[in-house]
């Protein structure tokens, strides 16, 4: 094993930490103001994806495609929330689990009504396509570099959003205390709806930069989505910076994991053996994390209103 | 009162339509009826199970397909073992693979039982929706091992060749299957009624409303509530195994959350913490699956809508619409 | 029930005996996938099944499809709906492997005829096979076995394979094993479902490969190929049919160009039948056919090569006239081996772009008259 490699690994587990980033943050922060907890997230990351993929595909233009998905993501999340999530904050987790499940349900349903059953074609923006020569001599794929990047603004722009922004302040307030917003005479609603769009372009966004290297097809969102719940539980569910942090975490704890055991299986048992247990056990790697994490701090790493 | 002796009636009503409908299908020639009477049914003791830990002990556990899946598996493994005479294990001791269903039964309910034990022991340190994401990630765990694991047949899932054996029944007949599993649903909801008035279901209904003051009288919530959410996981195991009779066949699908969420849903359109409220549910995803499965190949839009509609304005579900509110919530 | 069904059949067959054995009416159902992520490999096989009822012209032929949703434990329940509702004499239509061994062993256990146009597990091709279980398409090892012929002949030493960790991976990469001479420098098992391969690119730079053999169906395939490429890995790509087919092509792009796989069909196979068959498709649906269109399309017309010759009543002249294989195949050559599975070529093809649709060209042949490894096992 090299130590190329090795550092190649350590690059793809950011870049799949600062993925599941972008969709912890929107959940995190959903149900930190709202204490809403939804399920139809993982369909917005979808929407995104396809989205861009059909403008892009329409205009010949990927940034064209990002900006759209971004736009489209974010006002059907306000939308959604408009219409339906706006009744589910006095309910109790059941009902908004049932009805962010139905949304999921029918969300899969109305893309492929629209964009038929078949996977979409996306490609990144040509001057990302190859490889970029890293210090040291390594190649790295440049579009997952511009991905980690990108993911890090990000992650900078909503802690300075956060922390220094009108909108900002009420949304800490809004964790604090949402009956004391109210009376500041903030429009509470308009707030509701803003946090829930903003979550919603996250995830649209993140699907998107995803739908370029991967595949953009139904349910793309769904393996993400509980990846991120695993990410905001561990994290400390309404902290976006235990978001980060955890999603790093997950992020090179499954790609080292996967990369790692088979090989170290390898020294105790016989090769092929060891090859199936080594993916079994790296497949529930981040689940026992998230287990041993629950032992020692029940409420995750980074506890929000603590 | 008045409203609860209408639910009461309005529960041996739906006992007997159950049981009444696949009868005439029986007499009439169609047999498919009968085999999906028969899925309803098993649906429905899973959601019975999940609704002991949802309904009565407010536990909302996302992760409940992970019982029905281990329940299945359990079954699966033992009659494949006795397909090809093979014993599961040699040492120390020597353990067969066998047919029968009661002993499958007994198996597929210690094991899921076991596994709610571990999960739930480890959930219960949380509450909230905390508890909704760990129930499902630890079900998705063991979704993902499932399909890892080669060694029965993984993602290919694994095949029951001749549905297992119950004493002095044809388990093949689908009139007979039906039966039995009817029996077996009628005998859990009468246990769980039961449990309801007695001590340790009342103890579990104190601890969803409060509970510090159950703390308080010395008894200890925490163990309550694992000892409901083990019973609710042994239920839907035992469902589980009845299911893998069913379709003579088990695999990881069995355990995906969509099933976990499905199972919810049952409870939501029969009528949270009521005793036939996933019996109803489970029958009408069934109808609404095989009637709007037919016309449409969007038939799951219509699914969630119609979900989406019951959540928002009719919270009691199917019977709180008949038989009106629970007396005290 | 079964008394009904019995005495049905006895007077079916006292009126075959009166009648042409042609007028018999068949019905057939078909379980295949037209909804969630698999949904293009189903449509492209009932859309060829269809075309070739509607050329075939006959009446006598009822065809029921329903949807799996790739779904094993729905599969099972449509099954019985169609044997016990329905009543139907032939079942077809099942796209993936854990699927076909939930249905196929009971179906074929209830004296129901199984065509295959899909979907070739090894359990039903050896020991687990059945004289009323015909596959029409391929068994699961076979494009794996051609492609590790290819792989030889073509001068590579080192390959690099990987699949997902499912039966169907493991067959998989047995089957490039059986034929391949050269070293198996690493062998991956990937999670299936897997869209993310930065970690196994990563591998396969550093691991001094001189080919890299796959085998990801669906959306894992697209995901690897867009990857790979990205990466700059210049290691030459292997593969079977799967990853490549017209559906997927379109989705992957530039990224697939030059790649050879290996196929029993490829849209330039110089015959009649298929020369025909791809024009028609295409004017019927404005698609170019994949090979899974191919393989629907000639299961139709197996059937009713054999309504032709026998009538359904009768089951042992009705199985022996599926066996004769009496049809024109888009394959060419085509004859069915001792266990009911296909004996033919296996092509190799390369991936092109001819206007804007990307496709593939045929350049050789990797194994003629390929039956499978498992025909041995077969006690029939």
């Amino acid at each position: 094993m090299t130590v190329a490699l090795f550092l190649e690994q350590i690059l793809n587990g950011l870049q799949l930490g600062v993925m599941l980033f972008l969709m912890a943050a929107g959940l995190t922060l959903i149900f930190g103001v709202m204490g809403l907890i939804n399920l139809a997230h993982g369909s917005l990351f979808m929407v995104g994806g396809f989205v861009c993929a059909a403008v892009a595909a329409w205009t010949g233009s990927f940034w064209i495609g990002l900006v759209a998905s971004l736009a489209a993501a974010a006002a059907l999340g306000a939308l959604v929330e408009i219409i339906v999530i706006r009744r589910l904050y006095d309910r109790d987790h059941l009902d908004q689990v049932l009805a962010t499940f139905a949304l999921v349900l029918m969300f899969s349903e109305g893309v492929r009504f629209v964009f038929g059953s078949f996977p979409l074609y996306l490609d990144p923006p040509a001057f990302l396509s190859g490889p970029v020569t890293l210090p040291g001599g390594m190649l790295y794929p440049a579009y997952r570099l511009a991905i980690i990047i990108a993911g890090l603004a990000v992650a900078a722009g909503l802690g300075l959003l956060i922390s220094r922004t009108r909108l900002g302040m009420q949304i800490r307030a809004g964790e604090a205390d949402r009956e004391m917003i109210a009376a500041l005479g903030v429009d509470i609603r308009f707030l509701y709806t803003v946090v829930f769009a903003l979550g919603a372009a996250l995830a649209g966004f993140a699907g998107a930069l995803i739908g370029a290297i991967q595949s953009v097809q139904i349910g793309m969102g769904e393996p993400v989505l509980i990846l991120a719940f695993v990410v905001i539980v561990i994290g400390g569910i309404g902290s976006i910076r235990g978001a980060l942090v955890a999603a790093l975490i997950v992020g090179l704890v499954d790609t080292l994991g996967r990369f790692l055991l088979p090989t170290l299986l390898a020294n105790v048992m016989e090769a092929s053996a060891a090859r199936g247990v080594g993916s079994a056990i790296a497949s529930m790697l981040i689940y026992l994390l998230m287990a041993v994490v629950l032992v020692f701090k029940p409420k995750g790493l980074f506890p929000a209103n603590a | 009162m008045p409203e609860f002796v209408t639910e009461h009636r309005l529960n041996i009503l739906l006992a007997l339509i159950l049981l009444g409908g696949p009868l005439v299908a029986h007499f009439a020639d169609e047999p498919f009826l009968v085999t999906l009477a028969t899925r309803a049914t098993i649906l429905a003791l899973a959601g019975v199970g999940l609704n002991i830990a949802l309904g009565l002990g407010g536990l909302v556990s996302f992760g409940h397909a992970a019982f029905f899946g281990v329940g299945g598996y359990a079954v699966g493994i033992l009659a494949s073992h006795h397909q090809t005479y093979e014993p599961l294990m040699t040492s120390p001791f020597v353990i067969n693979g066998t047919n029968q269903m009661l002993v499958l039964w007994l198996v597929a309910v210690l094991v899921s039982g076991l596994a709610a034990l571990v999960i739930g022991a480890l959930s219960l340190r949380t509450s909230g929706v905390y508890f909704i994401m760990i129930t499902l990630a630890f079900a998705q765990m063991i979704y993902y091992f499932a399909i890892s694991w080669p060694a029965y047949g993984g993602e290919d899932g694994l095949s029951i060749y001749v549905r297992n054996a119950f004493p002095g029944l044809n388990t093949l007949r689908p009139l007979d299957f039906f039966l039995l599993c009817y029996a077996v649903l009628i005998v859990v909801l009468l246990a769980q009624w039961k449990m309801t008035g007695a001590r340790f279901g009342m103890a579990l209904q104190a601890v969803r409303q409060n509970e510090g003051r159950v703390a308080a009288l010395g008894l200890s919530p925490y163990r309550i509530k694992l000892a409901a959410f083990v019973i609710s996981g042994m239920v839907t195991g035992l469902a589980g195994a009845l299911y893998a009779d069913l379709n003579r066949f088990v695999s990881p699908t069995m355990m995906s959350w969509h099933l976990s969420g499905e199972i919810m849903v049952f409870i939501i359109l029969g009528g949270v913490a009521r005793l036939f409220g996933p019996v109803v549910g489970a029958c009408l995803f069934v109808l609404f699956e095989h009637a709007f499965g037919s016309v449409t190949e969007h038939w799951q839009f219509f699914l969630g809508a119609a979900l989406l509609a019951v959540v928002l304005f009719a919270r009691g579900g199917f019977i709180g619409l008949v038989a009106g509110r629970v007396r005290h919530d | 029930m079964k008394k009904t069904v019995m005495s049905l059949a006895a007077a079916a067959s006292l009126l075959a005996g009166v009648s042409m054995a042609a007028a018999e009416p068949v019905k057939v159902g078909m379980i295949t996938t037209l909804s969630g992520g698999g949904a293009s490999l189903g449509i492209d096989v009932r859309d060829g099944f269809e075309l070739a009822l509607k050329q075939s012209g006959r009446t006598d032929i009822e065809l029921i499809v329903e949807d799996d949703a790739q779904k094993p434990d729905l599969a099972v329940q449509l099954a019985d709906k169609l044997i016990q509702s329905d009543k139907v004499d032939i079942m077809t239509g099942i796209i993936w492997s854990n699927l076909a061994m939930a249905v196929v062993p009971g179906a074929v256990a209830q004296g129901k005829i199984y065509l295959s146009p899909n979907a070739g597990p090894s359990a039903l091709a050896g020991a687990g096979c059945n004289e009323n279980y015909f596959n029409v398409a391929w068994q699961n090892d076979n494009l794996h076995e051609g492609m590790g012929a290819y792989a030889t002949t073509a001068g590579f030493k080192k390959s690099f394979i990987l699949a997902p960790n499912y039966p169907a991976g493991k067959d998989a990469l047995t089957g490039f094993k059986r034929f391949f001479k050269g070293e198996v420098v690493k062998e991956i098992y990937t999670q299936l479902g897997q869209t993310d391969y930065a970690a196994e690119i990563a591998e396969i730079r550093a691991s001094g490969a001189d080919s890299v053999f796959f085998f990801l169906p669906g959306g894992m395939g697209i995901a690897f190929m867009k990857q790979y490429a990205g990466a700059g890995v210049d290691v030459p790509l292997l593969g079977p049919a799967f990853s490549f087919d017209q559906n997927i092509l379109q989705a992957v792009g530039d990224a697939a160009l030059g790649v050879k796989n290996t196929s029993q069909w490829s849209k330039d196979i110089d015959n009649e039948t298929n020369k025909a068959f791809v024009e028609s498709y295409q004017a019927a649906y404005g698609r170019l056919p994949s090979l899974y269109s191919s393989q629907g399309f000639d299961t139709a017309n197996l059937l009713i090569s054999a309504m032709d010759a026998a009538p359904i009543s009768d089951k042992d002249a009705f199985r022996a006239a599926l066996k004769a294989a009496n049809f024109k195949s888009t394959r060419g050559d085509f004859k069915f081996g001792s266990n009911n599975h296909p004996v033919q070529d296996i092509y190799v093809r390369e991936v092109v772009k001819e206007g804007d649709v990307f496709t593939n060209k045929l350049i050789g042949v990797a194994l003629e008259d390929h039956a499978d490894a498992y025909a041995a096992d077969c006690k029939m």
